[in-house]
């Protein structure tokens, strides 16, 4: 067990091999090799239709790649089961680019969900779920449906259920997508926060101002679509 | 089954999970509630059927009759060859000549009481009572040829035979429509299902992407179409039951006319319920994993 947990720790969080993905011919990317390493931060860059979406989705297994692999803490998402694909996904929170909730259900329902469908019997249940809206500032909305939610509203909701279960890596699809720049830095805040409590994390992101406040923040490491080619951006940003 | 009763134990959570979706919960509710029904009447006409073939068969292996027509002094002396040769004939059993009174009562209902027996020249009917499989009607035919020609052996079964045809084929009939009606509701499930399924697609979405294994999102789905099929066809049945048990019971003799159920019968369709349930927890496995396998 604890020869296994020192391994875990070496393990990236998220590795890409020699990916590359193609929709129908037309290719996105390809030989992108990237290494998350546990407890990291990085942003994820690129003109609109360059593929983060679609990278964010490899990371995953809600796609796999046309070319090279994908591995999730040492594990190839392509010898995935289905089932192994949604109990590795309780350990990955993702914020989804369109949020993505059950809309007959209320706010708290929706960030409970990944709580009841993983039959996990949490103790203290009502006071998590109460601290973690007071985290994301939605304690009022609780009771809401997610229809009544404003955009950052939306975004928060749709956080503090990727981190609810609690797990290693939050992949964030534009979590700052249509909010202005107050709720984008406490939507960032709440990133970082996340990292400083040892979560690896990525976020998707065209909004340079906000990468460039990140980075008096945290060590994040920048990463650019460009063309089918991802690249390490430097100090230019 | 044990999945079945699983399931009705049921995980009230994750039935919240998946709306009500309007159409789909009259169109499970009623189809299922019709093709009980519908499976309760045709039971019953297939196990009248049945009923009435064997019992016709039954009526068939018994009795023959042999009649002996002949010039009045002949008449006597065929009687007695024809008795003579069904005692040496293996298959038959005991026979009784018909009496002049016996004769009278039989043609009573066509001719009056008062019919002057004496002065008609009646034939001498021998009723037979047969065993087991009865004679080789081939064999006694020719045998009373040469030593009574004018005795006629008639094992009923001219007759008969077509109609315990037709009732044999109403039975097979019955058990085709039945297997009909079980086709239809699973497909009519099935379908239902599938647009239950197709209508929850952005509930679907986010229970994989929260991480919801394929079982917890097929058990919400088919809970809920199993209990609506079962209470559907409870409703069905009992109505189905009721309607059976009103159906007059005249006993025609020798008519498809007594539809209806017997002693341990009235238990048999209980197992309709039981079926619908069973067939719509197939069903809407079969459409929930034909859905997720679209759901990365
Ligand atoms: N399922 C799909 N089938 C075919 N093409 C797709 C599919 N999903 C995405 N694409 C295409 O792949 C390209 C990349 O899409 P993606 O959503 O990954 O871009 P993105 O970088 O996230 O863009 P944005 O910044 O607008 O969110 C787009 O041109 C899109 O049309
Ligand atoms: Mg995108």
């Amino acid at each position: 067990m604890m020869q296994k947990q020192c391994d875990m720790n070496d393990v990236p969080a998220i590795e890409l091999h020699n990916a590359a993905m193609s929709y129908g011919g037309r290719t996105l990317f390809r030989d992108v090799g990237i290494t998350l390493a546990q407890g990291s931060f990085h942003f994820l860059t690129g003109p609109s239709g360059a593929g983060k979406t679609t990278l964010m989705k490899l990371c995953y297994g809600a796609l796999r790649p046309t070319e090279g692999r994908v591995s999730v803490f040492g594990e190839d998402t392509g010898h995935m089961s289905r089932d192994e694909i949604a109990r590795m996904r309780r350990n990955v929170g993702v914020v989804h680019q369109d949020c993505q909730f059950v809309d007959h259900l209320s706010v708290s329902e929706n960030v409970l969900l990944p709580v009841k469908v993983s039959g996990a019997v949490a103790e203290d249940l009502d006071a998590n779920l109460s601290e973690l809206m007071g985290w994301v500032g939605l304690t009022n909305l609780a009771d809401h449906r997610p229809a009544e939610l404003s955009g950052g509203e939306r975004q928060r909701a749709a956080l503090a259920r990727a981190v609810i279960l609690s797990p290693d890596v939050i992949l964030a699809d534009e979590p700052t997508g249509n909010v202005d720049w107050e709720m984008s830095l406490k939507i960032l805040n709440l990133l970082i926060e996340l990292n400083r409590l040892g979560k690896t994390v990525l976020c998707a992101t065209h909004d340079m101002s906000l990468i460039r406040q990140a980075k008096t923040r945290v060590s994040a490491r920048v990463l650019r679509l460009r063309g089918t080619s991802i690249e390490l951006a430097g100090a230019e940003l | 089954m044990n999945k079945l009763l699983d399931l009705l134990r049921g995980d009230t959570e994750a039935d919240r999970v998946v709306p009500p979706t309007g159409f789909t919960v009259l169109l499970t509710l009623a189809s299922s509630a019709a093709m009980a029904f519908l499976a309760v009447f045709v039971l019953a006409l297939a196990l009248s059927a049945g009923r009435q073939a064997s019992a016709w068969e039954d009526a068939l292996s018994d009795t023959a009759t042999v009649r002996i027509s002949a010039p009045a002094d002949e008449l006597e002396a065929q009687a007695n060859a024809v008795e003579t040769i069904l005692a040496q004939t293996p298959g038959v059993g005991a026979t009784h000549r018909l009496t002049a009174d016996e004769q009278a009562q039989l043609l009573a209902p066509w001719f009056g009481e008062e019919l002057p027996l004496d002065t008609l020249r009646l034939p001498i009917l021998i009723e037979v009572s047969l065993d087991g499989e009865g004679p080789d009607p081939q064999g006694l035919r020719q045998r009373f040829a040469a030593e009574a020609p004018g005795a006629v052996f008639d094992d009923h079964g001219r007759w008969r035979a077509p109609m315990i045809d037709a009732a044999s084929g109403l039975k097979t009939i019955s058990l085709i429509a039945l297997l009909l009606i079980v086709a239809v509701t699973g497909v009519t499930i099935a379908l239902a299902a599938s647009a239950a399924l197709a209508a929850n697609g952005q509930v679907i979405d986010v229970l994989r992407l929260v991480g919801a294994e394929d079982s917890y999102i097929t058990r919400a789905f088919v809970r809920r179409f199993t209990l609506r099929t079962l209470i559907g066809a409870i409703g069905g049945t009992v109505v189905g039951l009721i309607a059976v048990a009103l159906i007059p019971n005249v006993s025609l003799d020798g008519a498809v006319s007594d539809v209806g159920l017997r002693g341990f019968e009235w238990l048999l369709p209980f197992l309709v319920p039981v079926g619908a349930a069973m067939l719509a927890f197939g069903a809407t496995r079969f459409a929930a994993t034909r859905r997720l396998a679209e759901v990365s």
